[in-house]
């Protein structure tokens, strides 16, 4: 580690209602990275935007590089060496690599854009960053991992000096993440200062030298990330104690009945004769990489995908699939890893959001009943715990946690008893991550049977009674949770088809 | 990659070229009045208009927007601009500088509406849609505009887009056209105009994050759509005896179609002046052609619409495909 490049002192920064920033501190040294911790709404990311002048502070001050400056904007910051990279990747789809990389800055001859020159340079950056991409192919080609290298070779195209990594690996599978960071490790070696935001525990002891932990927009402390195990930093971002310890022994009962029975489905190339059978109270956790098809496979399941052939059994009975309307009709209820495209109606109250599914039963002649609506809205809000100021509360003004037990109470409302979450916790903080899995528990104590979607091998861990793990479109395997290990799940999620 | 990629658009273009001279094809078999010179000059004259609007509105549709004043508006350039030549005397080409003005402005003005006041672009344009239809009514004070037919004094704008030579006419604005297509290419494939174009439609977020003007760039994209259906309306002006107020309404349509068909991506991000071009004639063809195999007015409505429906679904396929 060398000299501290940027130090913020004591910054406070309120918005309309709400101390977002209440004298933060935080500096980051040349050759080091520097983890940014803090659950969701602690004040991560505002503290970056007013960093890059997107929001100005209030008071404090900034010093970079031994002045003391501000930032009007993004664009000011980058031209200092002060470049974030965004969680949600910032690229134009329809254009090149090339052109990404140079966007707003092209070369130029005459009024002519030098597309050659670009694909060049763009060559240089990748080489210098031992990446193999062609920075002439269409950015919308590549997969995400691909994709965030360029925003990277982009971040330092700027003569970065310091990068801010927002949430990189939310959506790389193992090896992409690997491969970031070697290429962290890399900019390290050129003494770059990296600061790196990130809800993955496991990533942070990998890669971080310090950790600066926030709550609730205040400054917690800053720790030496070998120096302090995972639960100090956990404990330091809820200030309460959280186990994330895997589940020892599966809580079905032995002779519970199969519920949902799938055999020998067929969809696409994502989805290969694939069969499991879920039981009654069941926790049944679907583990893969990226792209092994079990999004693919719960669609096909849901019926929000054409199936090519096989058969899907409820309660023993051989049922029929064709749309979603046809899944819920049999009691099955899905949770999408994208809540505000699939989930929820975010403009619309909890109330409204709750029914939604099940409205024929709150209709009285033309109107809806809103009092009945109300009140089963409330009786949801109450059992799962919903942190809403009322049933009336728009769900965009909710937390993601809270957003996500809004869904959840769709479908209980719709008496679905089989339940596909998807990422149940994308994106939501570490403490109402909690809150999901014991309410998960709780629904799979009450009798509901649960298939859940997870990258993360922890969650995997913890919640399933039994894990089915998909690779490339196939199960390669299926495994008790008294068996599992992140060693051999890993190893059948990788494990290559003959 | 990009090799395969651009194969696709590639692709795209020439089979919509494919689809024009099979409907040429088709409607000369089908009928000997159609293998006519004049037919080939009866379509020009329909196209000079809406080529140009389509090479406008290309923009705004890249953005993922939409301008539905073009049609409208045209009509209302060419008659403020016709009536101050025929009424107040004025001369011809400030006539004209009078309509492309007023073509600017009232795309500067959708363009601040969409890019600056965040104004949804259907909303938008459909308001201009309105005031420009209005507008034109009051400038000609509600009469028909014929700007100077041929022959008199002031008329040698309209032998730009249609020369005698010898005795014979020749659809001189073809090569106008085809010019203002090929700079206009050149403008959306290499300069930082048509990339910014592409970028905004594409991902609006990343552009704004990367320090581009977005708002500008937006701005101009609507401001480009009104210069081209000011020049439209000079086609028009040119090729019709009168121009009608009230009227106008629908041929954003056409333009709008013409680049659908010509592989402009409906959502946004995708798309180019040469297949806007070739999509048009698509639409001019099924216009002048159908008349000839005895489809009416109504049948061309319905037909055209077919084709349309037709051409989206092909975009949202491609899309599809490119997702899995």
């Amino acid at each position: 580690m060398g000299e501290v490049i940027l130090e913020m002192k004591e910054i406070d920064k309120t918005f309309p209602g709400v101390h977002a920033l209440d004298h933060v501190n935080f500096e980051v040294r040349k050759g080091e990275v520097h983890a940014l911790m803090g659950e969701n709404g602690a004040g991560k990311s505002t503290l970056m935007k007013v960093l890059t002048g997107i929001y100005t502070k209030d008071s404090g001050s900034i010093i970079y590089e031994g002045k003391d400056i501000e930032f009007h904007g993004a664009r000011e910051a980058q031209d200092a060496g002060v470049v974030i990279v965004h969680q949600e990747l910032n690229m134009v789809g329809h254009l090149t690599v090339a052109q990404n990389i140079f966007i707003g800055r092209e070369f130029k001859k005459g009024i002519k854009i030098d597309d050659k020159k670009m694909n060049e340079e763009a060559k240089k950056l990748f080489d210098r960053l031992n990446i193999d991409i062609d920075p002439t192919a269409t950015m919308s080609d590549l997969t995400v991992g691909k994709q965030q290298m360029c925003e990277i070779a982009k971040a330092i195209s700027h003569e970065a000096k310091v990068i801010i990594f927002d949430e990189p690996s939310a959506a790389l599978t193992e090896s992409e993440i690997e491969d970031l960071f070697k290429i962290i490790r890399d900019l390290r070696e050129q003494q770059m200062a990296i600061v790196y935001i990130s809800h993955r525990m496991d990533e942070i002891k990998v890669i971080t030298d310090r950790v600066t932990v926030m709550r609730d927009g205040c400054y917690v402390g800053t720790l030496i990330t070998d120096e302090c195990t995972k639960d100090d930093i956990i404990n330091m971002m809820v200030g309460r104690v959280i186990y994330e310890e895997p589940k020892t022994k599966s809580m079905v009962a032995p002779d519970a009945p199969v519920v949902l029975k799938v055999e020998h489905l067929n969809a696409g190339k994502m989805v290969q004769d694939v069969s499991f059978e879920l039981r009654k109270g069941e926790i049944l956790g679907f583990s893969g990489l990226m792209g092994a098809g079990r999004t693919e496979t719960a669609r096909a399941i849901f019926g929000a995908d054409p199936k090519e052939s096989g058969d899907i059994y409820v309660n023993g009975e051989k049922v029929v699939i064709n749309s979603p309307q046809d899944a819920v009709k049999h009691g099955i209820g899905y949770l999408s890893e994208d809540r505000k495209r699939f989930g929820i109606v975010v403009q619309k109250s909890v109330a409204e959001n709750t029914t939604m599914a099940d409205l024929p039963n709150y209709i009285k002649g033309i109107f809806i009943n809103k009092k009945k609506e109300r009140e089963v809205a409330q009786k949801f809000v109450d059992s799962l715990n919903t942190k809403t100021p009322g049933v009336d509360q728009l769900v965009v003004n909710l937390s993601g946690g809270n957003q996500q037990k809004v869904v959840i109470a769709k479908w209980l409302c719709k008496n679905c008893d089989i339940l596909i979450f998807d990422e149940p916790t994308r994106g939501i903080d570490v403490g109402a991550k909690n809150e999901i899995y014991k309410l998960m528990n709780k629904l799979a104590a009450e009798g509901k049977s649960i298939i859940m979607i997870s990258s993360e091998m922890t969650e995997i861990l913890r919640m399933s009674d039994r894990v089915v793990v998909m690779c490339e479109g196939r199960k390669t395997g299926e495994i008790a949770i008294e068996e599992a290990t992140q060693e051999n799940i890993m190893n059948m999620a990788t494990r290559e088809i003959g | 990659m990009e090799i395969k990629k651009s194969k696709k658009i590639f692709k795209q273009e020439v089979i919509v070229f494919l689809v024009v001279i099979a409907l040429l094809l088709f409607f000369c078999l089908m009928s000997p009045d159609f293998r006519k010179y004049t037919t080939i000059l009866t379509i020009m004259d329909y196209s000079y208009y809406i080529v140009l609007m389509s090479i406008g509105v290309t923009f705004p549709l890249i953005t993922g927007g939409v301008d539905l004043s073009i049609g409208t508006g045209l009509i209302c350039y060419s008659l403020a601009g016709g009536y101050l030549v025929v009424h107040a005397g004025w001369p011809t080409g400030l006539g004209m500088l009078v309509s492309i003005l007023f073509g600017v402005a009232i795309g500067t003005l959708n363009g601040v509406l969409i890019g600056v006041m965040d104004l949804p672009p259907f909303l938008a344009t459909l308001c201009t849609c309105m005031i420009t239809r209005g507008l034109g009514s009051i400038c000609a004070k509600n009469f028909g505009v014929s700007w100077p037919t041929a022959g008199t004094p002031g008329s040698w704008f309209r032998s730009i887009f249609k020369i005698t030579v010898n005795g014979t006419k020749l659809p001189l604005g073809f090569v106008w056209v085809l010019m203002l297509v090929l700079i206009m290419n050149f403008v959306l494939k290499h300069t930082k105009m048509g990339r910014y174009t592409i970028a905004i439609g594409s991902n609006k977020e990343a552009a704004i994050l990367s320090g581009i003007n977005v708002k500008f760039y937006h701005i101009m994209a609507y401001v480009i759509s009104g210069f081209f259906a000011a020049l439209a309306s000079i086609a028009y002006s040119a090729v019709f005896a009168t121009v009608q107020p009230g009227t106008g309404a629908g041929f954003e349509l056409e333009a709008i179609g013409g680049a659908i068909v010509g592989g402009v991506s409906a959502t946004g991000g995708a798309g180019s002046i040469v297949g806007s071009l070739i999509g048009v004639f698509v639409i001019c063809l099924l216009k002048t052609g159908l008349p000839f195999i005895g489809l009416q007015a109504n049948w061309q409505q319905i037909v055209t619409g077919l084709v349309l429906i037709g051409a989206v679904m092909v975009d949202i396929i491609k899309r599809k495909r490119e997702k899995k």
